[in-house]
């Protein structure tokens, strides 16, 4: 058996430098609510496992002219105990609130969720229709890509080896904007998506000025849909613009049949969660609360 | 494999133990320490019944690293009861027959605590949510959310529910 | 202490004390099944085939055997060939050829999980690392997962000698069809032709598990003498000892088991998976060996119960007066035979009385994990199709389904298609009840439509000792011998209680080993309260008829002038003398003088267990875009006979009627086209969690059953039969809808709704 190492990074270039020396055997402890199952399952084998719960950035949130950056570590339990955060972020916010129990919240990270990469990830659609930036750390110095840039494929990220992802960075926001996650799950708590959709708007009046929509769990990976936008954009939400905003999400998946759901199922859901996110996130612009956990 | 030397607090008292870099929490609470009031239901963070606090915070000890505990503050079932005093909520829970088989029982407890530390006046929907990643075979919740209020009620000082 | 008994007749019985057990429960000192470790222990694991059927033609133990820290290696050829015999567990019954075949596959893996070689280390890592190490040459062969299509007949044949049984003339070709089994009341045929409306459906359920939250665990430790000692979670130590005993060649006074405390069961512990292993490596090492099974494999490798396919034929008159009434039963087995396709035939029409009922069940193997008993085993499903089928009846008839079943209603005096005439019953009772509750009367919320339907089940009686000990100071110790599973020890005290005239809290309820009381058969069939409550009545009286006897040598007077009353020794009438009554810690206080410890036995084999009835009330609401249904009310109704201890009572109801709405609505094993188990935890097997649910309301019936001293009935399996339908019957009347496959998972109902929507909108 092979030895397997625990390390505690003390600052970014300390974890960069540990990830870079396992030779891709390196795995980040964030949450560790993935890597710690997939350990038990053999689905994945570290030789070196990199705790980066002491670096202060990867753990914080720190906001700056408006941005917030989010360490990726940061447990999700904590970004849902941030008001502004939330205030400014809800759609995202929220969906961050849904990975898992009580008992995940209190370690899983956005961080990890992304860089799992599962197309089923709760955060990253939200983060996507949001317009995070990822932050990364390497070897040759830091980068920053958008979050529908950061995974290649089911449980593989674009990240070299000795990189690792340090923050998020939700971008400055009106108040004139806001932004909706939902999911489908057969239950009403603890699954794994069987399709996601955020939705992020901004408006003028009644008048939709900007969107951006994503999907999850349709395609391997997380999809930024621009037809959709398009089709809200400039539109009231009316009916049409609704159908034809649905049509296009619903256009954009390429899904598979599994355990948890069937290609016609996640066809057709992708175009009703986006017709219910979009009206969420308009509503929350219009002062008016939504705590739906469907 | 070189065993870590790791020192914590589990129920307010100083402790030390050795253990394997990929051991689970749970694992070295149970098999290293004897403390085998949290249990093991899925191993994958599914079923909450190894739900313990660390520094306050709600977690399942079968996705915790036992060498993360270094310097921490751990709570476990074992440290709920005060000498001979059950916590509210232990007490509630025989009382209401909040339990039928008893296996998931310390993790609601666990669960249940740190929610009322959190919120104490939460709704049944509240309450529900909350313990959705506890999961009970027997007793089809019911008895198990009604204690939960009641304490709270209790706690609040508000009269019996 | 709680307040008195709302039944006027006892002063302890239908109170709610706190459990014998409480305390341990909560506070994490109760010990479960892994909690226990014994010094210088190994720890063993099981290697699982990887195929659902292949033949395996040789395996090769050297290299694990060679690794450092391996003790030993067993496979089939440790464990001694056994007999064409069949053994009951439970309400089930296994064959001990197939058992051993089970626990160690010989010839062939037959299913996905199927244990090849189990290894005992000094630690998890290495007995892993030796696993890895058993090289075994398999010739992979075809497998067949679905019922329907195990019954085809060029389906690959699990067991080449399998002749169907209950056939007449038998086949000539072994089948995977184990045996057919027919039940006939009155003539069916002219039943039919009576009828004014007939209704015919096809229905399927799947596979579910019992989903247990405790895994399977094991602790053997066998010394070179041959004594055994066992700790084992199981619903019955004395099943334990004796399945060993046989699959190891060892007398029953050999084996000693403990039975720890059990995290669940639910029938799915009945059988033994580990422990003949942990036996057997403890014996080849001479070291204590613990063993214990990961999710995984609890869901590949133990339980399951059965899905099937039901069809089903009503005939009824306009008036809602059942004529005739059909269903053929097909039933998964798993690898072996044995399914509960019997119960689930008999139990199909038993909540009615039908002139004319003709039942046909097939038990078919086929490459999925022997099933095991799951509460009320096999009623359910065939529950499920005759319960919506009568809820089409009552809406093509336009009656309430309430009405529609009163009308059909099983009463004393009714003869079962089985053949068995009932005594005293509740279900016009329950029925009643549910009609009368709030929940009924009051009309569903907006969005929401209401289901209705109604469960049987026998319940079961069975083997029982108990003994009841007094202590030097006049408290009580009551012994019995089946673990408990949900608050028996309460039950068991308060029975103990009331008819010693004692405080509850001065009986202490202990479960021993299999060597320190007599046989008890499982905890299982809901007999426990019944049947070992019986047992301890009888303790008690026995102990009683001690104490007159020790009480009527201190007054120098015949015992039969001594009478028990209060928990005190009193002379029985004012002609015995004057005399100051004796209480218990007066005669323990001079028993030794008067014959030594005081004490009460009983054994007995039970019969007489009063059937249970179930009625339940549920409203959905139906998502149409998603198919998503959330259940927004729900009450279950039941006959209890007595409720012995209420909250534990309602706690069944609850409990049985959550897990029957989760087989309604998401439970499912899901294989793919490898045949292997796509699902096999709790992230993808979804058991209902807390906010899927309302409270659920609950009306205990006391209709009391004349053949127990305090009226017990079983009330552990009926609540899971109702639910199926409850739902299936509120889904379709929300939506239009029929679904006749289960489960009622937002996938397949959003098709289904789909697939409607074209021929609804031209309606």
């Amino acid at each position: 058996m092979s030895e397997i190492q625990y390390r505690v990074a003390k600052n970014v270039k300390d974890a960069c430098a540990a990830m870079a020396a396992a030779k891709g055997k390196g795995y980040i402890l964030a949450g560790g609510t993935d890597l710690l199952v997939q350990m038990k399952s053999g689905t994945r084998e570290p030789g070196v496992i990199v705790d980066v719960k002491k670096i202060p950035e990867m753990v914080s949130i720190v906001e700056k002219n408006g941005a917030f950056t989010v360490g990726a570590a940061t447990p999700a339990a904590v970004i849902g105990e941030h008001k502004k955060l939330k205030k400014t972020w809800p759609g995202v916010v929220e969906a961050i609130n849904l990975i898992g129990s009580t008992q995940v919240q209190g370690r899983a990270s956005a961080g990890g969720n992304l860089c799992n990469a599962s197309p089923a990830a709760d955060s990253v659609p939200a983060m996507v229709a949001a317009g995070v930036v990822a932050n990364i750390a390497g070897p040759k110095g830091k980068r920053s890509v958008p979050v529908e840039k950061f995974c290649a494929g089911p449980g593989k990220t674009n990240l070299k080896t000795g990189e690792i992802l340090v923050s998020l960075t939700f971008p400055k926001r009106g108040k004139d904007a806001s932004d909706a996650y939902l999911r489908l799950i057969p239950r009403t708590e603890m699954d794994i998506a069987v399709v996601g959709c955020g939705v992020s708007l901004t408006m003028k009046g009644d008048t939709v000025k900007d969107a951006r929509v994503s999907l999850g769990a349709v395609a391997p990976t997380v999809l930024l849909v621009d037809k959709a936008a398009k089709a809200l954009i400039g539109s009231k939400l009316e009916d049409k613009a609704l159908d034809a905003a649905a049509q296009a999400c619903s256009d954009a998946c390429t899904p598979i049949d599994d355990k948890r759901g069937t290609i016609r199922y996640r066809t057709k859901i992708a175009g009703v969660l986006l017709k219910r996110a979009a009206l969420i996130a308009r509503d929350r612009i219009n002062g008016i609360e939504h705590r739906g956990h469907r | 494999m070189a065993k870590i030397h790791v020192t914590t607090t589990i129920n307010g008292s100083a402790t030390e133990y050795l253990c394997d870099p990929n051991q689970t929490l749970l694992d070295v609470l149970r098999d290293n320490l004897g403390l085998t009031g949290s249990k093991e239901g899925c191993g994958s963070g599914d079923c909450g019944a190894c739900s313990v606090t660390i520094n306050g915070r709600l977690v399942c000890s079968c996705l915790v690293l036992a060498p993360e505990a270094e310097g921490q503050k751990i709570n476990t079932i074992e440290g709920m009861a005060q000498g001979e005093k059950l916590h509210p909520l232990q007490k509630k829970f025989v009382e209401m027959a909040a339990l039928q088989c008893g296996i998931c029982t310390p993790g609601f407890l666990i669960a249940s605590k740190a929610l009322l530390e959190k919120n104490p006046s939460p709704t049944e929907t509240e309450v529900r949510y909350w313990l959705a990643g506890n999961l009970c075979r027997c007793t089809g919740y019911d008895k198990i959310i009604s204690a939960v209020m009641e304490v709270a009620a209790e706690m609040r000082g508000a009269p019996n529910a | 202490m709680p307040d008195g008994s709302p039944n006027p007749k006892y002063k302890w019985i239908g109170t709610r004390p706190d459990r014998p057990d409480g305390a341990d429960k909560v506070t994490g000192r109760a010990r479960f099944g892994a909690d226990f470790n014994l010094p210088g222990q190994l720890i063993g694991k099981v290697l699982r085939s990887p195929h659902p059927h292949a033949i395996i033609k040789s395996i090769d133990t050297s290299k694990a055997e060679a690794l450092a820290g391996v003790k030993a290696v067993v496979t089939a050829k440790d464990f001694p060939e056994q007999a064409n015999l069949i053994v009951p567990t439970g309400e089930m019954q296994v064959n001990l050829r197939d058992i051993t075949r089970n626990i160690m596959a010989r010839e062939k893996a037959l299913y996905e999980g199927h244990p090849v070689a189990a290894v005992a280390a000094v630690s998890e890592a290495i007995a892993k690392q030796a696993l890895a190490l058993i090289k075994v040459d398999y010739k992979v062969l075809p497998h067949v997962i679905d019922v329907a299509d195990a019954m085809k007949p060029n389906a690959p044949v699990l067991h080449d000698g399998m002749i169907t049984e209950g056939v007449n003339p038998p086949p000539t070709k072994a089948s995977n069809i184990a045996k057919r089994v027919e039940f006939n009341k009155g003539d069916a045929k002219a039943g039919f032709a009576e009828a004014e409306i007939v209704i015919e459906r096809d229905y399927s359920t799947q596979a579910v598990h019992q989903g247990y939250i405790e895994p399977h665990a094991a602790l053997a430790s066998a010394a070179e003498d041959g004594q055994v000692q066992v700790w084992s979670t199981t619903q019955g130590h004395f099943q334990v000892r004796g399945f060993c005993a046989k699959l190891l060649n060892l007398d029953t006074s050999q084996i000693r088991v403990t039975a720890t405390e059990i995290g669940g069961g639910f029938g799915g512990k009945t059988v033994v998976y580990l422990e003949p292993l942990a036996i057997r490596l403890s014996q080849k090492t001479g070291k204590p060996v613990k063993m214990t099974m990961t999710r995984e494999e609890v869901f590949r490798a133990s339980g399951p119960a059965p899905g099937g396919n039901v069809k089903v034929r009503i005939g009824a008159k306009k008036d809602g007066r059942i004529v005739a009434a059909e269903c053929t039963v097909e039933m998964q087995a798993g690898a072996f035979p044995g399914s509960p396709v019997g119960p689930a035939c008999m139990c199909s029409y038993a909540c009615y009385d039908i002139d004319n009922v003709h039942i046909v069940g097939f038990d078919v193997v086929s490459n999925r994990p022997k099933v095991a008993a799951y509460r009320a085993p096999g009623a359910p499903i065939s529950a499920w199709a005759v319960e919506s089928t009568l809820d089409i009846l009552a809406q093509q008839l336009k009656m309430d389904p309430i009405d529609l079943r009163l009308k059909n209603a099983a009463k004393k005096g009714t003869k079962t298609a089985y053949g068995v005439t009932f005594n005293t019953i509740g279900m016009v009772e329950t029925l009643e009840a549910a009609k009368s509750s709030e929940h009924y009367k009051s009309k569903p919320k907006p969005g929401y439509a209401r289901g209705v339907a109604a469960g049987f089940w026998f319940n079961v009686g069975a083997d029982s000792s108990a003994a009841a000990h007094v202590g030097e100071d006049g408290s009580v110790t009551v012994i019995s011998g089946n673990p408990d599973i949900g608050g028996s020890r309460a039950s068991l005290a308060l029975m103990a209680a009331e008819e010693l005239g004692v405080d509850y809290d001065k009986v202490r309820p202990v479960i021993a080993d299999t060597a320190s009381i007599g046989f008890n058969f499982v905890t299982g069939g809901s007999r426990v309260t019944f049947a070992t409550g019986l047992a301890v009545v009888n303790s008690v009286r026995d102990l009683i008829r001690e104490c007159k006897v020790r009480a009527a040598k201190i007054w120098n007077v015949d015992p039969e002038a001594v009478m028990w009353e209060n928990g005190m020794a009193k002379p029985a009438g004012s002609n015995v003398g004057e005399f100051e009554p004796l209480t218990l810690a007066a005669l323990a206080a001079q028993a030794g003088k008067t014959g030594g410890p005081i004490n009460g036995h009983a054994q007995l084999n039970v019969t007489g267990a009063g059937p249970g009835f179930g009625v339940h009330v549920c409203d959905v609401k139906v998502d149409n875009d998603t198919g998503c249904v959330t259940v927004g009310r729900y009450t279950a109704a039941q006959d209890v006979g007595t409720a012995i201890h209420p909250s534990y009572v309602e706690g069944q109801l609850q409990g049985g009627a959550v897990q029957g709405i989760g087989w309604a609505l998401n439970e499912e094993y899901i294989y793919n086209a490898k045949g292997k188990l796509d699902n096999p935890g709790f992230l993808d097997y979804r058991m209902p969690v807390a906010s899927d649910l309302p409270m659920i309301e609950t009306i205990l019936v006391e209709v009391p059953n004349p053949t127990h001293p305090y009226g017990v009935r079983g009330v552990g399996e009926v609540p899971i039969i109702p639910p199926l339908a409850a739902v299936g019957n509120a889904v379709a009347r929300a939506t239009g809808v029929r679904m006749t496959d289960l489960p009622i998972s937002p996938p397949r109902l959003s098709a289904a709704l789909d697939a409607a929507a074209p021929k609804m909108a031209a309606d």
